[in-house]
């Protein structure tokens, strides 16, 4: 083989994996990324039961009641409208009434929403970014939800 | 006082980093041996002035100093010494300053051990690094300075990040910084060649083991941040794919390509354009991750405080060196003189094809981390781009990789012979065959999937095994002979089965536990007991407890096996009383190499506690497979081949520095 076979076959291959990984790439993002809504947002989308969504904002005073064994439901709100969020299993540490959470779960067929998973913020200056910056875009950011 | 002269210390080595980066490359250019000369002893100079500023932060932080600022932040009089030693780069700016410390660290043994070396070479990779010192000093300087004084001093400090106070912060920063600035070295020397226009026999034979050690670093970084991550959040995750996450894989991944197509360039000097770029994109690689997590675009535990100025300084930074080595790339790389031809089916064609794997890999990775940040800034969408996204790309990618692994080392240089190899590697293969089939059929619930992905463990395993079996020459001579022949392998030859094997033995680990792994989530009062996978555990109740700076109750539970005691299992919720902070404490236990994992969540009003208890099989493997990578690195590095110059006693003990993991 020539050197300038060698070097095409070493370019086409090259482009046979990049064109693979970006089709795998397009692909994976098609299917596989959840938009972010705070609840106002997402009862305005009008959601489609079943799509995958990250549900986040600020967790309604009041509303963490306990149910059966490990399930919990709360509210989560922006102020405008609030959700009930079904969720089972271990909340956060730091999980509190009136703190920013972001929970991953979709729609069920009959409106509730349902949660797998529950992120609240790691330490005590940290609120999730996209809770505290749409909640500033809404006017409803309290420098003292955030630092308490 | 001290905090005083470690600043000043600091501006010094700022100073000196300039004229390092400056006098040396005149000197190269120039021709002048004394203005080269000056390379080395700045870099020592600037090595010493760094520690004094970073023993300066220590001793502040030792005696709960809390006139300076970064200390108040972060530390408190009641924190355990060993906290407050780590909490030194338990923040942003402290963390910046050990950065620039094992920068300086590894400029010094260029430096140091670099004697043999062109003196061009020398002088115009110790200005790199002097760049790249010179703009992280600048940056720790003008927006990250820990040493700012508070006046009043406050009496008490804010301690630690309870999440940070674990011994995980003793090791996984060093180790990941030590991989992380360890390319720089790659870096400097693929620049230098540029600006040469040439590559030589030194160079490669210099790159290949700085590159092998910061990759081991890096390797250890990793795996010991995974494990930290997986005991101490409490959720029983090993990987998240989180985004600073992938800033540390990425680096690791074309660490890999580069460290593989160096052997290429050392031994058969080709692909020397292409590792030249790889060595660039490797240390920008760590640069981005840099970036991603000092500069608080991401929130995450490891981001310590955004402040935009950082931000943005650090891009600059990022976009200088990256934009920079790149351009140079494009106007100097048709200088190096292409290299040995060989024919696509040949080891350097095996090591080809890893390299476009990996780096195929690696822009996938780089996609998925950036590709939201980019949206959302362009459109104000904010998108989670998370697990499925990652398994769904680099899953694809790195299967057929890690099939093809065990071909690699089989192959002859220049021309190899695929069937030979394949025949040779008959009996891996009907091994890891016969694996797939046991797992598939005799193991209960397990998946063809599960199956499939032991086999391929066992696959890279067999292989490994199989290319130390065929070099000492089993079956072919006596056994006696094969094992004299096995004592005299190169240490590289064991270095690459054990690196592979480790491969295969992480693997193993990932699939047992995603696929094999059972848990319960559920309340239990005192006296229940838990059944999983053949164990039981009673719920013995809370106790209380108090540490030196926190209070904690602490569930015990019983563990037995088929009525044999097997001891307690202790799980606890933590509270710091300074940050008013909760923290979960799982509950490991290790049996064999596998893990019970037992975390607490919340009590409920009737006496009974919510618990999260996973039997994670074979899990410790992940880890210890990444262990037998870097003992493979370790090994590797011993090699009297990669031994630089001269084997002369000296050297041999520089090269003998990285100790293996074990």
């Amino acid at each position: 083989m020539t050197r300038k076979q060698k070097r095409l076959s070493i370019i086409g291959g090259a482009m046979g994996f990049l064109a693979a990984a970006t089709a795998l790439t397009f692909y994976a993002l098609g299917q596989q990324t959840s938009y972010f809504y705070m609840p106002s947002d997402a009862l305005a989308a009008q959601l489609a039961p079943g799509e995958r969504i990250r549900l986040g904002g600020l967790v309604e005073k009041g509303s963490i009641v306990r149910g059966q064994g490990t399930e919990v439901r709360f509210a989560v709100t922006d102020h405008e409208k609030s959700i009930t969020v079904n969720y089972s299993g271990i909340l956060p540490d730091l999980f509190r009434e009136e703190q920013g959470v972001v929970t991953h779960g979709m729609f069920q067929p009959d409106g509730s929403f349902v949660a797998d998973s529950v992120l609240a913020k790691h330490d005590e200056t940290y609120m999730p970014k996209e809770v505290a910056e749409s909640l500033k875009e809404k006017g409803l950011w309290q420098e003292e939800t955030a630092q308490q | 006082m001290s905090v005083e002269l470690g600043h000043f210390a600091l501006v010094l080595a700022f100073a000196l980093a300039l004229v390092q980066s400056v006098v040396p490359l005149y000197g190269a250019r120039k021709g002048s041996l004394r203005l080269m000369g000056v390379g080395e002893p700045a870099a020592l100079c600037g090595l010493v002035l760094i520690s004094i500023a970073f023993a300066a932060l220590i001793a502040a932080y030792v005696q709960s100093d809390f006139s300076v600022a970064n200390v108040w932040e972060n530390s408190h009089s009641a924190k355990p010494l060993i906290y407050k030693l780590t909490g030194v780069w338990g923040n942003h700016e402290g963390s910046m300053l050990l950065w620039v410390l094992i920068l300086a660290i590894f400029g010094g043994l260029v430096a140091l051990f670099g004697r043999n070396l062109p003196p061009t070479l020398r002088a115009n990779v110790l200005a790199v690094q002097g760049f790249i010192a010179a703009a992280f000093l600048l940056f720790i300087l003008s927006t990250s300075n820990p040493f700012v004084r508070l006046v009043p001093a406050p009496i008490e400090g804010r301690d630690l990040n309870p999440i940070l106070q674990d011994i995980g912060l003793a090791v996984h920063p060093p180790l990941l910084y030590l991989g992380y600035v360890g390319f720089s070295i790659s870096f400097s020397f693929a620049v230098a060649a540029l600006i040469e226009g040439r590559t030589d026999a030194a160079w490669a034979r210099w790159v290949r083991p700085w590159t092998l050690a910061a990759w081991m670093f890096l390797t250890g970084g990793i795996a010991m941040g995974s494990y930290w991550a997986y005991y101490e959040l409490g959720w029983g995750g090993f990987w998240f794919w989180d985004p600073v996450e992938n800033a540390s894989f990425l680096p690791w991944l074309t660490g890999t390509a580069l460290l593989h197509s160096a052997i290429v360039m050392e031994r058969r000097s080709a692909l020397k354009i292409w590792t030249v770029l790889l060595a660039i994109l490797t240390f920008s690689m760590s640069l981005l991750g840099t970036f991603l997590v000092r500069s608080g675009v991401l929130t995450s535990v490891h981001a310590f405080a955004t402040d935009p100025t950082r931000g943005v300084f650090i891009l600059t930074i990022l976009i200088l060196f990256i934009g920079g080595s790149l351009a140079l790339f494009a106007w100097r790389a048709s200088a190096l003189a292409p290299g040995g031809l060989f024919h696509p089916i040949s080891r350097e064609g095996a090591l080809v094809l890893n390299n476009l794997f990996l780096t195929t890999a690696a822009a996938t990775v780089l996609v998925g981390t950036l590709y939201p940040l980019v949206l959302e800034s362009i459109t104000g969408e904010k998108i989670s781009v998370g697990a499925p996204f990652f398994n769904l790309t680099f899953g694809p990618l790195m299967v057929p990789l890690l099939a093809v692994v065990p071909f690699g080392p089989l192959l002859a240089w220049k021309r190899g012979d695929l069937a030979g190899v394949a025949q040779r590697l008959f009996a891996a293969f009907g091994g890891a065959l016969f694996i797939v089939l046991l797992v598939y059929f005799f193991i209960d619930g397990a998946s063809a999937l599960a199956a499939l992905g032991t086999g391929l463990a066992f696959w890279l395993i067999f292989g490994a095994l199989t290319d130390l079996a065929l070099k000492s020459g089993v079956g072919n001579v006596g056994p006696g002979v094969a094992l004299r022949r096995f004592a005299g392998l190169p240490r590289s030859v064991f270095g690459t089965a054990l690196a592979h094997a480790g491969l295969g033995i992480t693997l193993l680990g990932i699939v047992a536990t995603t696929t094999m792994q059972s848990e319960h989530i559920l309340t239990v009062k005192p006296g229940e007991t838990v059944e999983i996978a053949g164990y039981s555990l009673r719920y013995e109740g809370l106790q209380p407890f108090t540490g030196p700076n926190y209070t904690e109750n602490r569930g015990r539970f019983v563990l037995t096996e088929r009525g044999r005691a097997l001891g307690d299992v202790v799980s606890s919720k933590r509270f710091y009383s300074v940050r008013q902070m909760p923290t979960t404490e799982a509950g490991i236990r290790t049996i064999g190499l596998s893990q019970l994992y037992v975390s607490l969540g919340d009590e409920i009003e009737d006496g009974g506690i919510v618990v999260h208890i996973w039997w994670k099989p074979l899990v410790t493997l992940i880890w210890l497979g990444a262990l037998a990578m870097m003992a493979g690195g370790a090994v590797s590095l011993l090699d009297r081949r990669l031994r630089i110059g001269a084997p002369s006693r000296r050297k041999r003990a520089a090269q003998a520095q990285p100790e293996p993991a074990e």
